[in-house]
Order: structure tokens, then sequence, then C-alpha cells
């Protein structure tokens, strides 16, 4: 399955025909290659992509091979391999001769694309029900050919065999090979990531797996270090443009006058304007540079949208909540509780915003040709991207075909969704496919934000140290300002600019644990936007959106808590918490880590350099994840290092444990980087981080040493999510680490030098 | 003003007509077709442009054309194939470090030229080599472990 001998160039094309739509693969790397999906896909009338049928998400192929069409994709952390491994696994075929295709409208149905954390958890339930299914039906067949029941039958690598007569065999291709399944699911109607269509199979006993949980290595590292893998920077198409934006210097304002001589010495250049979407084409993308960095734009007067940044949490304490939510339910009566108490435990936590900062900006192609529009996008959700289209461009869906391309990275609602929006504005404009890639300080400076949030706690202790009431509210912008996906305009820099009506919506989240305190109260309130439209500071989806603020509070709280009662943090958490999914990760990370009980702070430690360690810990959506840090403190310099990390994970069921280790780290460093450093600046007219001097990011140099990670294996329950999960607990893992470090405790992110200097002066 | 420009890439000459000003990388990747190296930043701060002038590493964002002059220049697809892959390439597959992998030429680039000047390097050695990369997806602790494994392999 590794092909590191096909060259994938930009210059090798083909022309395939796919799901009814002409499709253009471009250098595909062998992940994603249409020629296999071509062999199926022509071979016959395909039913329709429709997510009630088996082929929609599986076909075997004429020599045998498997096509697996799946209507989510990969971010880097090989996913498809997984996905691959449960399709393998449930037709009793060989990995090898799997094959994933991802994230293409016009062969996969919307499954929700990349989506918290739901590859496995839900994606790969669906994938392995429509496997076990292509099995049922592969098996009745072969009963009827070979004259046996099913039950004397087995099957090995993709061969039917009798199982008292090895020579009486039949092979999947044999049965069905290069023909579509022509048998109807039962779907539950949703699109997206609650997509569920299972048939009459039941999956195997995970006791019987063979190919789930191996450790299997992904196929798309060699194409990337050999420089072989076409990200969506990398498509080219015939007769193509190039374009970059332009965006104002005072957000809000629009152009009132756009002076297109003063680019009339730049070959080809031309301007596209209306309203306030502004950007420039010209034939070489040098050129395009130089065009938009060239061009005389006079802008609209519009008054400075935004607060001092030192007001920012101010303005959001005082804010008139827009929405508020308590949730789960109230337990027992909080402020009867609070009024008994003997004692009080109280703090407020603040969580600025943040930025994807993907690591390169946005690209996007969109070519509209005879009324057909192919866009190539890295975004995480190609069939949002499709309904996007579709509304802006006011063409029907059916005739645009949305190609999910590796991006240069993701980490949730990005720039990438604006940019394929933005890219067929301007396809349409100037009658020629587009290519546009924003400019680093617009993927850092007007990607949607993380929202910046603040987190009051309390704790109502009774006369005999007994925590008897807990009170916790997260406060701040929504999670969906903008929401997830590009799916309508208004939620797009593209309709935001061209006045189409706004929506934002409202969203934030609770911790995510188990503590069980007789009174307990976790509620959320959102604020309105600070500015209403076009802002760099419209938020939305980062990575574990919303978690890593939660949790910074909740778990320092606890901690806090534990701390004022003279109590080991975890032996205090032990006390609290009534999963046992927790106590076990909680457990496990303890005893790699080797932690011994006592108190925080640490009260043996002397001069400017000193250590700690601190536990946090969270549930995602079924996963459960403990970690304890280890971190160097230079009280001189307020430099921190978080040196070690042990990290306790159960997912339910892993599927590719050398896959989920390597997720895991990359949450951590990625969580740590937004600890440590991640914070968006801006003054009152705009955002002022514009590229990593101004948004700076974890470096090699402050990297881990060890992170150390405990898989905790549940094979007999379903996969849970992993991509996500353990990033939420790192930022209290060092804020507790950090006080037990120095007995000052941080309650606000980042810890840069600065911050922690000042606070711990 | 175009100029005509004659660059060495990874032992071809290619015949490029552009604007003095123009940066390498956008000759590299548009006419002369070279999928790498990558957009990041255009401001030498990420190195996901990097490729090899005479050996050392460079940022093709942002040198322009004007400055490479004879130069040869090695991108990652010049640095090593599968037929005949560079130590750092095999050990990134061995170690399966890159996830979305835009940053990927930074890294190794930098790495291959300190490598091959500095054998049995320390972690700190290695990590100050490699300071200012930019990784978004959180490598680091996998880009360390094969860099190591590089270095082992390099002897």
């Amino acid at each position: 399955m590794t092909r590191m001998e096909k060259s994938a160039t930009f210059s090798r094309r083909s022309v395939l025909k796919a799901g009814g739509a002409l499709v253009v693969s471009i250098g595909a790397p062998v992940s994603f290659d249409f020629a296999r999906a071509d062999d199926a896909t022509l071979a016959g009338a395909k039913p329709p992509l429709t997510p009630d049928q088996l082929s929609s998400y599986i076909a075997v192929n004429a020599d045998g091979t498997v096509s697996a069409f799946f209507g989510k994709m990969d971010m880097g952390q090989g996913l498809f391999v997984a996905v691959g491994q449960i399709v393998a696994e449930e037709l009793d075929v060989p990995f090898k001769s799997v094959k994933v295709f991802m994230g293409d409208t016009a062969t996969s149905v919307n499954q929700g694309g990349a989506s918290g954390s739901t590859g496995l958890q839900e994606g790969g339930k669906q994938m392995r029900m429509a496997a076990a299914e292509a099995r049922r039906v592969l098996l009745d067949m072969a009963a009827d050919n070979l004259g046996l029941p099913v039950d004397q039958l087995t099957v090995t690598d993709g061969v039917v065999q009798a199982k008292s007569a090895a020579a009486r065999r039949v092979s999947y291709a044999d049965l069905v090979g290069g023909r579509f399944f022509n048998v109807h699911l039962d779907w539950n109607g949703k699109y997206g990531n609650p997509l569920y269509a299972p048939g009459k199979a039941q999956p195997k006993d995970p006791k019987d797996h063979q190919i789930v949980g191996q450790p299997i290595k992904r196929e798309d590292v060699a194409p990337k270090v050999f420089a072989q893998e076409d990200y969506c920077t990398d498509i080219k198409v015939p007769g193509m443009v190039h374009a970059r934006m332009i965006r104002p210097a005072v957000a809000g304002a629009v152009p009132l006058k756009v002076d297109e001589a003063s680019i009339r010495d730049i070959p080809s250049a031309h301007v596209v304007w209306d309203q306030g979407f502004l950007g420039v084409v010209a034939d070489k993308e040098w050129d395009a540079i130089r065009a938009a960095e060239k061009l005389k734009v006079e802008w609209s007067d519009a008054a400075p949208p935004f607060p001092d940044q030192a007001a920012l949490y101010d303005h959001i304490r005082n804010a008139p909540p827009r929405k508020r939510v308590v949730e789960p339910k109230e337990a027992g009566n909080v402020d009867d509780a609070f009024k008994t108490a003997a004692r009080v435990i109280e703090a407020e936590y603040e969580w600025p915003f943040q930025s994807h900062s993907s690591m390169g900006p946005a690209c996007a192609l969109v070519e509209i040709k005879d009324g057909h529009v192919t866009c190539w996008s890295g975004t995480q959700k190609p069939h949002f991207v499709r309904a996007g289209l579709a509304a802006i461009l006011q063409a029907p869906e059916e005739n645009i075909h949305v190609i999910w391309t590796p991006g240069p990275g993701s980490y949730g609602r990005n720039d990438a969704d604006d940019c394929a929006m933005d890219a067929a504005i301007l396809a349409k404009a100037v009658g020629k496919p587009v290519r546009l890639q924003y400019m680093r300080n617009q993927g850092t400076g007007w990607d949607p934000k993380g929202p910046a949030s603040i987190h009051h706690a309390r704790a109502a202790i009774d006369a005999s140290g007994t925590v008897i009431a807990y009170d916790f509210l997260s406060k701040g912008f929504s999670r969906v300002d903008v929401d997830t996906n590009g799916s309508k305009p208004f939620d797009t820099m593209a309709g935001q600019t061209l006045g189409i009506a706004l929506k934002s919506g409202d969203g934030f989240g609770v911790p995510a644990e188990s503590y069980a305190f007789g009174n307990k109260r976790t509620a959320w309130e959102t604020i309105a936007p600070l500015l209403d439209r076009a802002s760099p500071l419209r938020s939305s989806h980062l990575r574990d959106p919303v978690g890593p603020q939660i949790h910074f509070a909740s778990e320092s709280f606890m901690d806090e808590v534990a701390a004022a009662l003279g109590v080991d943090p975890i032996e205090f958490r032990l006390r609290h918490v009534r999963d046992p999914r927790d106590v076990s990760v909680i457990k496990a990370a303890a005893e790699k880590a080797g932690w011994r009980s006592r108190p925080s702070p640490r009260t043996d430690q002397s001069g400017d350099k000193v250590s700690g360690r601190g536990i946090a810990y969270a549930q995602r959506n079924g996963t459960h994840v403990a970690m304890i840090a280890e971190v160097d403190v230079d009280r001189r310099s307020g430099k921190i290092w978080a040196r070690k990390f042990t990290v306790a994970h159960d997912c339910g069921q892993i599927v590719n444990p050398d896959g989920l280790r390597m997720t895991i780290e990359g949450n951590v460093v990625h969580g740590i980087s937004r600890t440590l450093w991640e914070e968006v600046k801006f003054d009152r007219k705009k955002v002022t981080s514009i590229d990593w001097m101004t948004y700076p990011i974890l470096d090699i140099t402050e990297t881990p040493e060890e992170v150390d990670v405990v898989l905790i294996n549940h094979p007999e329950i379903a996969p849970s999510g992993a991509g996500e999960p353990s990033s939420r607990p790192v930022a209290a893992a060092i804020a507790n680490a950090i006080f037990d470090a120095t007995g000052v405790r941080i309650r606000r992110v980042p810890f840069s030098p600065d911050h922690v200097k000042s606070a711990l002066s | 003003m175009n100029q005509k420009f004659s660059l060495n890439v990874n032992g071809k000459v290619h015949n490029v007509e552009a604007d003095a000003n123009m940066p390498l990388l956008y000759a590299l990747r548009n006419d002369i077709g070279l999928n790498n190296p990558h957009f990041g930043c255009g401001l030498a701060q990420c190195g996901a442009c990097t490729v090899h002038l005479d050996g050392q590493p460079i940022r093709s964002c942002i040198t322009p054309l004007s400055a490479v002059g004879a130069g040869k220049i090695v991108t990652l697809a010049g640095l090593g194939t599968p037929e005949k892959p560079h130590p750092l390439q095999i050990a990134y597959i061995e170690e399966q470090v890159p996830q979305c992998g835009y940053c990927i030429n930074g890294w190794i680039m930098t790495a291959a030229a300190f490598l091959r000047d500095k054998k049995k390097p320390t972690d700190t050695e290695i990590r100050t080599a490699l300071e200012g990369l930019k990784c978004r997806c959180g490598t680091h602790v996998a880009i360390l472990r094969a860099v190591k494994r590089a270095a082992a392999m390099m002897g």
C-alpha cells in the first residue's frame, strides 16, 4: 500500500468521472488516488450517493481490493489508518488491500468532516457497521454460490471457503468485484457527526479482532518526507490566476474608494471589489502579492470597535449575558448550602483569545466551468463548504464538488472555509480559476479565534473541612459566534463583507468531570461579540473548543481547594470523583509518574530555580485523561519549562496504539504552547498579533524532554475520541505544578515570562 | 522589470524570467514546478520554505532571485529520494513524525545541514540548532526523536 515509487507531482493529471461529477485529480497522493475509486464507480450504475446505501461507504474492486469512502478526514494523526484497520477487520481482508478515500463530496456522504474528535467515535462506528454489512452480504452471496449455509463458511483475506473443505471457495472479487452493492442501510436520517446507518449485520466481537489494535504505520509519511505530497496549496489547473485579499487596518471599515491605477504597472493585476469584499488577482502569484501591498484604498471612518486589551476581562465581567445555561441540572441547592458554609474558597481565572495560526495561511482553488464548481480546500468540512458555496454562488449543490486536499494545518474552524468562499467570489468575478492564499498576517490576524473568557469558581466548606457545595461559572465570547463550518455565508468573511444578514450563535460549555458534591452547579454565559461584522476577533472552534479554558479553571480550582484543606491533590480528587474510569486514569498517571502523597506547595526549596508537579484530569465525550506535569520555574526570568508529562489516557478500545500515542503527544505540546505563550494581542482598532513574532508559540528549545503516555485499553468499550481530550488538562496541570513549585497561583493564561515574573514578585 | 535567471536546483539548471525582487520561493514553486518548499509566513519566521543554498539552509521566502546567483539550490526533493533516502528522511518515516507535515522543509533541511557538520550532537545542541523553526501540530517531541535517530545513523 505504501507506494513511494509513485511520484505525485502537480503535472500528473487525470480527468475521471466519479459520482456523476467531473473530478480532476491532480497529483493526488496514494491515499487519495482516484484511479481505484474510478474502477469501482464506472463499472455499472452506481446507486445514489446517499447515506442509506452501502455503496456510499464500501466498494469491492475487480481485483479484490476494497475502497472505503469516508465522509471525514485525517488532519495528520493517521485517522485513515485506523479507519482502514476497522474496515479490513470487519470484512476479513488484509489491511493493505483497503484504501480509504476521504472528504471528497463526489465520493462520500456528509459524515461531518473533521470534527470534535469524532473520527473514530462516530465516523469509525459507521464504517465498522458498513463493512460488517458488506461482509454479511458477501457471505450470503457466497452461500448461494457454493451451495452451503452461511454457518458452514469462513473468510480469510477476502476469500470465502467451506469450513469442511477448503477447496470449495470463492473470493469477494469473484462475487462482486467491480460491481456496486445495492443494499439499503437503516439510516437515522441525520447528516454530519451523528449520521448512522447500520445494516443487518452485527460487527465482530472485539475479542476476535486481529487488525484493530495493531500499531500499523501511516503511509502518508513517506510522500511527505520525499516532497511528493500535494497540499491544497499545490494544486494548479490550466488558466488559473492567483489572488490575495485585502483587509482593513481598522476592523469594521469598508473601502470607499479603490484606486486601480495604483497597480497599473503590475502585469495583469486587477481588483475585485464589492462592498466590503476587496481582493486582487494577477496571472503570477508574486504580482498578486505586490498588487495587494501596493493598491491604494480609501477606507470608511469606522469607530475603533475593541476595548483596550488591558480591559478585556473587565469587559467580559461587565457585559450583559446574552445566554445563560446551567448544565447538567443543579444538584441540591447551591445557594442555600453556601449560606451554611464555615469557609468559602473562591477564585477567578482568565483565558485570552487564541488563534489557530495554522502553519501556513489558508489556501483554496476554485474553478467554475460550464455551471460546475470545483473547489480544492484544506477545510475540515468539505460537505459543509459545498453548501456554503452553493448559497453564495446561488448554484445548486449537485453542481458543486469540493475536494478536500491536505491543508497547512487545521485545529478547528481556522481560516480554510473563509478562504474557499473568498476564492469562489473571486473566481466568479474574473471568470477564471482562482487560487487564493491568505498572507501570514491574515492567517494569524483574521482567522476565527478561540474565545476569551473568565471563569468564576467557589466552594463551600463546612466546619469539618468537607466540601458541601461547588459553583462554577464560565462567561465569555461564544464558541459559535461564527459557526463551526462555512455552510452558511453569514458565518464566513465573504458573506459578512458582502453584507449578508448575520446570526451569531451562542455556545460555551461546562467542566467534564465526575466530582460528586452534595450541592453542585456548573453553568456558562455568553456575551455579544465586540464587532458583529467581519471581525478579526469573531470567535469559533479552536482545538478542543473551550475545553482548555474551562478545565484550566476548574482543575486549577480543585487544586486550590485541596491546598486550602491541606490535602494531597490526587487524594483530594480520588475522594470526590465517582466515575471508575476517572479513578483509573488518575491512579495510572500517579503510579507511572511515581507520585508520592503530600499537599502542595512544596516547602523544601529555595533559590531562583525551583520545580514542582501538578495533576489535572478531565473527560471529553467518553474519553478520560489524567496528566501530571513536572515543571521547572526560573523565578528570576519567569521562564517555565514544562519538562515532563505523564499522561494516562482511556478512550475505550484502542484501534492503533502508535497513532494514539503520537496524537496525545501532539495534543500535549499544542496545549503547552497555548498555556505558556498564546494570546491574541489587539488594540482599539485591530488585531496586532499578525505573525510568529507577535503571536509566539512553543519553541523546540522549550519542548518537554518526555511525554510519557500510559494507554488504557478497553476493547469492550467502543472507541471515543483522542484528537483533543489530552489538550484540555494541560494548562491546569502546569498551573498546579507552578503552584507546587512556588506557592503562587497563576490564574491567567498565558504563563509567559513577563506574566509569571510579575505574578511571582 | 523582469530579468533572466539561471537557477541550479537539485542539480538541474532552470531558466526563469522574473522580477529580480521576487523571492526564490515563488520561482521554485511556480516557475520550476517544485511543490516543496511551502509558503508559511513570507517573513523568515517559520522555516516552511527552507532550502539549501550552497549547503546552507536559507529561507527562500525572503531570498530575492537577485541574491541567488549561480549558487546551488537543494530542496527537500533533492536531499534524498525513496531509492536513496537521506538518514533524516528514513528517521522521519521510522518515527512517523509529521502530522500535517507542512512545516517539514524547515526541520529536515536545517537538521540536515546541522548533522552534516556536527557529529554526535547533544540534546541541547540539537534543540539550539533547530531554534525558531515552527511546527503547529506539536510534533516537537517526535522531531527530536527523529533527529537523534538520524544523528546515530550518520555516526
